[in-house]
């Protein structure tokens, strides 16, 4: 029996479904057909032919496209890749087998002279087997160079083409009509033809192979999806394929297993793997209410889930989704390479001619051979690909390396301006800090005392969403302090919040707030600085105009700011912390983990502007935050980290996506973009003088001087290789390393 | 010797004009479904015309196993695919503004034009 899921397009209501699934169960084989409205799939069961399924749906007018797990289409795809790897082994081996022996023939004098007794059949034997090569190893560079050509394109199969056929053609004419040409030029060229065709298809192989290596983070990332799942359905657990869970349905981890769609826990706790999707080593303590991510391992505890993202809209498709589309786009760099590339071939098809047309006016002897020879050399060693290939083949295995490190780069501009950056500006908040305040102190004024300082202060701040906000309600939850109820509730963005609590009024909030609205502070004011210059974040409280006390809050440093803050002046990167804390707070905080500026008292629409400023001095801004209060300051700057803690960032937000909540992460994101920058223009820079030395030797530059002239072979064996010089060259940025791994 | 020279320097001609200046006939959409062959190191058609505000949907079929061919990127719409073997692979796509959107494998090597006009 058969299982297929598909992917159906064009239902726009539940009547569609009908329709589709009456069209499902018209096709001969099909026991039972089943369609999800919600995920516009279908499921169908039963002896059919996948393409009479599809051909029935679409004749009901509606799309139908085969869904297949990742791991099934990654093996589809190595299978064929490694048979056109093997067909081109087959032809360069073929190649070799009649081309050597033709080329130690001709070197040794095996063949009889073309204009001896015997010569011209010999030779045309020798010709017609030369043909029959070219036609088995050769075929698909002249259909390609045909097919190109009808449509205005020229690319390397019109190279090669034109090279070993003009070889051949001027053997032919040679063998056939010997007295054409004079006799010092009557030299055939079958073995050159042969040799280049077996060894541009043994470059080919080699290329092949090492760029299947360029996609091994994909193929990693796609290997992380789980094909099946255990699901609880009517009270049994079964285990089932990944493609028939669906949404809200409960789902058992064991230890050891992989997650296999994300959710939410709903029994038990588990610490879970995943540095896999995050580049963070340490598992993660989960419980229940907390979220799990698809392709990430449960260590040790056995818990429930309910699915709550499946199919594409889970974390890691959508990692697997950005880091395929990131992996073709250029960086600047780049494009101006494409600008070389789409005129390549027609210049040099140009200096082909121009390089016959000297060496057949200028030579003095044998001037049809050298034309012809130097001709053949130009269009042979001149490589379209090595400079095509140079730029996508690093961004392809950069952006991969940097997924696995759990760094989401958006695309080849993001990767080459974070190569370049030069100031770093970190929001404080969730940042450089935890994001997880607690109360750290509470000082009451003369009339007052902790607890009813704190109900006031949690009652008040119950409304509002500031993290700080938080800190203070579960204080005062762990002092089980009941409420007040609080009415005409304003938040006073950058400075606090009002309302009325029990009938009075009630100011929560900074030094401004106190004296906008004439408290007098001065009873707690060197407390609230005492408190400041050790780096907490004190609110003040009144009550009816009357100071009350003092709420103090701190936000613990994450564990590796420090060493990360100084992993980056290490790289040359000037550290600036922005901050709503006030000045005092906000300069000890800078002095612990070693930010060379600090900006405090910045209200959040002001952080943008904060980096325009930088931006206006010359600097290259990269601004790090969490990527959802900050987004105007983000998308302002040259480059915008959101940094996120686990799974749970907001992925679409930021040009550089940091899975792991550590700092770490910019510098390393900085790190590889260089190292992948630099690896596009050692790419480029040998493609290029690869390109502009190769060619003039190969139509003969070096002749008048030394006497050197390149063999057509040579220059076959230097254009089959410089391409896998360059896949190889990127393939050396999988071995990228952090400076700092573990954390 | 005349004569080489002079068909040298026609060839010449004729590469220019033929890669640079004459213009490819372009296969002008009526329906909103092009099926496009990737085999040969050509796009087949490899020059398509749609009206502006007209969406498209692109069926890429690709015969050639090189990897070559195994994406297509539409630089300026900022789209790429990947291209299985013998699958048919779909984009949909909406150009806003009217001009030459180029579609190409990553070495530029496979080139294809959608041209959008009023």
């Amino acid at each position: 029996m058969k299982n297929y899921r598909l992917s159906i397009g064009g239902m726009s209501c539940a009547g569609c479904v009908a329709s589709v699934e009456t069209a499902l169960n018209s096709v001969p084989g099909v026991e039972e057909a089943v369609v999800n409205f919600a995920e516009h799939t279908a499921v169908v069961t039963g002896e059919m032919d996948i393409a009479d399924v599809i051909s029935a749906v679409k004749a009901a007018s509606y799309d139908a496209a085969e869904l297949k797990g990742g791991d099934e289409e990654a093996a589809e795809k190595e299978a064929i890749e490694f048979a056109y790897y093997r067909a081109l082994l087959k032809k360069a081996g073929v190649a070799a087998i009649v081309g050597v022996p033709l080329f130690v023939g001709g070197m040794t004098g095996w063949f009889p002279e073309i204009d001896s007794e015997n010569g011209q059949l010999t030779w045309l034997l020798l010709g017609l087997l030369t043909l029959g090569v070219m036609v088995y190893s050769g075929k698909h560079f002249f259909t390609g160079a045909w097919k190109s050509f009808r449509v205005h394109n020229a690319n390397m199969d019109t190279l090669i083409a034109l090279g070993t056929g003009a070889a051949c053609l001027y053997s032919f004419v040679i063998v056939l009509f010997p007295d054409s040409v004079p006799s010092l030029a009557r030299h055939a060229y079958f073995e050159a033809a042969v040799i280049i065709i077996g060894l541009i298809n043994f470059g080919s192989a080699l290329e092949m192979k090492a760029r299947g290596k360029t996609s091994e983070a994909i193929k990693r990332l796609i290997g992380l999806q789980p094909k099946t799942a255990r699901v609880l359905r009517d009270g049994k657990e079964v285990d089932v394929a990944i493609s028939e869970v669906g949404l809200d349905e409960t789902l058992r981890v064991r230890p050891g297993e992989r997650i296999a769609v994300d959710g939410v826990i709903i029994e038990g706790h588990s610490s879970i793997d995943e540095s896999m999707l995050t580049g963070e080593p340490m598992p993660v303590e989960k419980n229940v209410g907390d979220e799990v991510s698809t392709g990430t391992i449960n260590s040790s505890g056995t818990f429930l889930f309910t699915s709550k993202r499946i199919g594409s809209d889970t974390v890691l498709a959508q990692i697997i989704d950005m880091v395929r589309q990131a992996q073709s786009t250029k960086p600047a760099i780049g494009r101006l390479v494409d600008k070389v590339a789409s005129v390549f071939v027609p210049v040099v098809l140009i200096i082909s001619v121009i390089t016959f047309l000297i060496w057949f006016n200028l030579a003095t002897e044998n001037a049809a051979s050298y034309a012809l020879v130097t001709t053949m050399t130009v269009l042979i060693i001149a490589c379209p690909c090595a400079l095509g290939l140079a730029t996508p083949i690093s961004i392809m295995v950069g952006v991969g390396k940097a997924a696995e490190m759990g760094i989401l780069i958006r695309n080849g501009d993001a990767l080459q301006q974070a190569g370049k950056l030069t100031t770093i500006v970190l929001d404080k908040t969730g940042t450089v800090t935890e994001g997880k305040p607690a109360v750290t102190e509470i000082v009451p004024a003369k009339d007052a005392d902790e607890n009813s300082l704190l109900t006031i202060g949690a009652s008040i701040e119950a409304g509002s969403e500031h993290p700080l906000a938080s800190a203070i309600a579960m204080h005062a939850r762990e002092k089980e302090l009941a409420l007040l109820k609080v009415e005409n509730f304003a938040a006073i963005t950058g400075q606090g919040v009002s309302g009325l609590v029990d009938n009075q009024s009630v100011l929560f909030g900074n030094t401004s707030l106190m004296k906008n609205h004439h408290v007098d502070i001065s009873q707690l004011e060197n407390k609230a600085q005492q408190l400041s210059q050790q780096g907490r974040t004190s609110m003040y409280l009144a009550v009816a105009g009357q100071l009350k006390g003092i709420i103090a809050v701190s936000d613990p440093i994450k564990k590796d700011s420090i060493e990360a803050i100084q992993r980056l002046h290490d790289l040359g990167m000037k550290v600036v912390m922005l901050t709503g804390d006030n000045q005092l707070t906000a300069n000890a905080v800078a002095k612990q983990v070693g930010v060379d500026e600090v900006i405090a008292e910045v209200l959040p629409q002001d952080k943008a502007a904060k980096v325009v400023y930088f931006q206006e001095r010359g600097e290259q801004v990269a601004m790090v935050g969490d990527g959802i209060n900050d987004a105007p300051a983000l998308a302002q700057a040259n480059v915008g980290f959101a940094i996120g803690s686990g799974t749970d960032v907001a992925i679409e937000s930021a040009d550089i996506t940091l899975m792991r909540g550590s700092l770490y992460g910019v510098a390393d994101a900085i790190a590889i973009s260089r190292a992948t920058l630099s690896n596009i223009k050692q790419n480029l820079f040998g493609a290029f003088i690869y390109n502009t030395l190769g060619i003039p030797v190969a139509a003969g530059i070096l002749y008048p001087l030394f006497g050197i002239l390149l063999n057509p072979m040579i220059a076959g064996a230097a254009m089959a290789m410089s391409s896998v010089t360059v896949v190889s060259n990127a393939n050396r940025l999988r071995f990228f390393k952090s400076k700092r791994q573990v954390t | 010797m005349l004569i080489v020279n002079l068909i040298g320097l026609s060839l010449v001609v004729l590469i220019i004009w033929w890669f640079w200046l004459k213009k490819p006939q372009s296969l002008k959409v009526s329906s909103n479904t092009v099926e496009i062959i990737v085999d040969n190191g050509v796009y087949s058609p490899s020059n398509i015309e749609i009206k502006l505000g007209q969406a498209v949907k692109l069926i890429f079929l690709r015969k050639d196993p090189s990897p070559c061919a195994e994406k297509v990127i539409f630089e300026k719409l900022g789209l790429s695919l990947d291209l299985p073997v013998n699958k048919p692979t779909e984009i949909r796509v909406k150009p806003e503004e009217t001009g030459d959107y180029v579609f190409n494998c990553q070495m530029k090597m496979y080139v294809g034009h959608l041209k959008v006009n009023n």
